[in-house]
This record gives C-alpha cells, sequence and structure tokens, in this order.
C-alpha cells in the first residue's frame, strides 16, 4: 500500500460513479481499511456527511457493522483488497445467516503485474472464495464499466437482501492510481 | 466473584427500548434467561463480531441506546473493534463483558484475562468515555445509568464466576430474529 504514489490531478472518474451511486441508493455507512485503489472513494465518503464512514482495524470487522447497520435500517457497504476478502471468510457467515443485503467492492491485487509475489495466492482464489462464502461475483475490467455493473450489483443486492461483491481489475486499479 | 445470571438480570430489569445485542454462548444464554425479547439480537456465528454488530447499529441508531453482552472470549477474538469503537466515539454505545476468564462453551478452558490481560485497560486505552470494572452487585445502579444514559461509549467488564449456568437457548432462526428485531424497533428501512 505505501509503495503507492498518491492519485494525479487527472485522476479516474470511476471513484466518483461508485460514490454517486452510494449516494443514490441511500448506503448510509461505509466500513473500509486504507487502500491505494479505494484511497479516492474513502475520502468522497469521508467527506459525505450523509455516509458515515467507518475505519477498521481488519476487515473482518466489515460484516458485523454491516449487520449491525442493517438492524438499524441502514443500507452499508464495504471497501477492501482482495487479501481482506480472506479476513472476512468466518464473518461472512452473518450475512447469509440473516439475509442482509451487503456490497463488498474489492480491489484487485496479485492478477496483473504485481509488484508484490506474495499478493498472489490470495488474489488468485478471492472470486471463487466470494462464490463459496454465498456472494453474487462481478468483475470490473474497464473503467467505462463501472458504474453501470456498480449500479446493477447495488439493486441486485439492496432489492433482494442478498450479498453482492465487485471486483475492480488490477490493471484497471494501476492505471487510475498512475501505478504504470 | 458475580453471578452472571443476577447481574445480567439487574441490568436489563425495566430495560425500555434499549437495544442488546449478544455474543454467541453464555452471554446470549444469560439474556434469553431474562425472558425472550424482540429488542434482543442474538449471533450464532462469527465469533468476535458482536462488538462491531453494536457499533453498526449504534452508528444507524443514533435515537436509542444499544448495549453489547458478551464474554471475554468473544470480545477477545475482535479486540480490534474497541480501537474501531475508539474512533467513532458512539455516544448511545455501552459494552458489557461478562469476563469469567474461561472459555465456558468449550469446556471451560483459561481465557487471556486468566492471565491477567485487563480488558478494561484496553478499553480506556481505546478512548472508551467511561470504564469500569464491577465486582460488586451493588454498583449495578450506577452501572444502569452509564447503559441507559451516559455519554458513551461505555465500557463495562464484569467479573463473573465460572460457574456452570444451565443454557437458556432462543431462536437459531437469523432471519426471523432479524425480521422481528426491526419491527419491534421500528427501524427506518430505505
Amino acid at each position: 500500500m505505501a509503495e503507492a504514489p498518491s492519485a494525479p490531478p487527472d485522476a479516474a472518474a470511476w471513484p466518483d460513479h461508485i460514490h454517486a451511486i452510494f449516494r443514490r441508493t441511500g448506503v448510509a455507512q461505509v466500513g473500509y481499511v486504507p487502500d491505494t485503489g479505494h484511497a479516492r472513494l474513502i475520502a468522497l465518503c469521508q467527506q459525505d456527511n450523509a455516509i458515515i464512514d467507518v475505519v477498521l482495524t481488519s476487515e473482518a470487522e466489515g460484516p458485523g457493522l454491516v449487520l449491525g447497520a442493517a438492524l438499524g435500517g441502514r443500507r452499508a457497504a464495504l471497501l477492501m483488497q482482495s487479501s481482506g476478502v480472506g479476513n472476512c471468510i468466518n464473518t461472512f457467515s452473518l450475512l447469509r445467516n440473516c439475509g442482509i443485503a451487503c456490497v463488498i467492492l474489492v480491489t484487485m491485487r496479485g492478477e496483473f503485474d504485481d509488484f508484490n509475489p506474495w499478493q498472489v495466492p490470495m488474489g488468485s482464489i478471492t472470486e471463487q472464495t466470494l462464490k463459496l462464502a454465498g456472494f453474487l461475483t462481478y468483475r470490473v475490467e474497464r473503467e467505462e464499466e463501472v458504474a453501470e455493473i456498480v449500479a446493477a450489483g447495488c439493486n441486485m443486492a439492496f432489492g433482494g437482501n442478498l450479498q453482492v461483491a465487485i471486483l475492480l481489475a488490477q490493471r484497471m486499479i494501476d492505471r487510475s492510481t498512475g501505478h504504470h | 466473584m458475580l453471578d452472571r445470571r443476577e447481574l445480567v438480570a439487574r441490568l436489563l430489569a425495566d430495560r425500555g427500548d434499549l437495544l442488546v445485542v449478544t455474543g454467541l454462548g453464555t452471554a446470549t444464554f444469560d439474556v434469553a434467561a431474562c425472558g425472550d425479547h424482540p429488542l434482543n439480537f442474538h449471533l450464532w456465528s462469527a465469533m468476535g463480531s458482536t462488538a462491531a454488530v453494536g457499533l453498526g447499529l449504534a452508528l444507524a441508531r443514533p435515537d436509542r441506546r444499544v448495549a453489547v453482552i458478551t464474554g471475554d472470549g468473544d470480545l477477545l477474538m475482535g479486540l480490534g473493534t474497541l480501537a474501531t469503537i475508539g474512533v467513532k466515539q458512539p455516544a448511545n454505545l455501552s459494552i458489557v463483558v461478562l469476563d469469567n476468564a474461561h472459555y465456558a462453551a468449550t469446556g471451560m478452558q483459561a481465557s487471556h484475562t486468566a492471565a491477567g490481560i485487563d480488558l478494561a485497560k484496553t478499553a480506556e486505552a481505546c478512548r472508551f468515555a467511561h470504564v469500569a470494572s464491577l465486582d460488586d452487585l451493588a454498583e449495578t445502579a450506577e452501572m444502569r445509568k452509564w447503559l441507559y444514559g451516559a455519554v458513551g461509549p461505555n465500557f463495562i467488564l464484569a467479573r463473573v464466576a465460572s460457574t456452570k449456568q444451565p443454557r437458556v437457548i432462543p431462536s437459531r432462526d437469523g432471519h426471523a430474529i432479524k425480521q422481528r428485531f426491526l419491527a419491534a424497533s421500528e427501524a427506518k428501512q430505505n
């Protein structure tokens, strides 16, 4: 995480699209662990009075937070890196056990020209792990697809109390954060 | 050492519209022993998550008081959540840890607190507004003030005896207890 430069002035607009969809969908809580790929979206949520941003010590706290928000009648989303998915496997059980709507945006690591090969073991099983945990998964390869797929994912999750994960390809993230 | 059933019964007497989240295992049984209540939500999986559920609920319902009642083992598994709560400073959230220094559900093995790990000091370090270690039932009245009114986050570490109690088992249907809780707490859903 620390190795990445901050977003250039011409940073991609996809985090703004996701934030706008959160607003439109009524997402009221966003839990996250700091992440380069999600940096702009996190900042947008922090600056938004309609969204309570919750910085977590571990992604494992996220499903509990989402369940609590749902018990209070509020919609919640989580932002994490692919490695964070592995931290949640057991706590994801809360979402299925109680039929809790949840949208997770996952920035992928270890899948395309990653300088750190230690990201590969988790990155290569992230989507399968999510499927095994009961999530519907969608992959976003290109910026132009972000708005459509995230909106559809939010509709599926909040319309049917489903668990939806949207995987943002490392290629796209790296382009927008200036890694390459 | 406190009698956990007696303590929980005193804390929850005349509870009004207090929202209660309980950790899996013995804490859930203690709260269920006070009688089934639609404003109880108990976890049957994801050990370590109870405080996080309480946080999400407290942030979603700033108009209501929220109490998490759980054991030392559950809190230890999600210790980072004390720091997360410390960051958000939810004024309406209280955490009650029934610390028997053992894992009662799995055969009474010693927990970290048996070796002197102090969860109250941890909560202090995590910027909880009120923190107490409770050894005497006579202090329950003061603790009730925290639970029902003090500006939190509040943390009560109750040192309870590890004597075995009969299990009182509430519903294990997560969908059903969610719907019941939402209806009884009049949650505005979007």
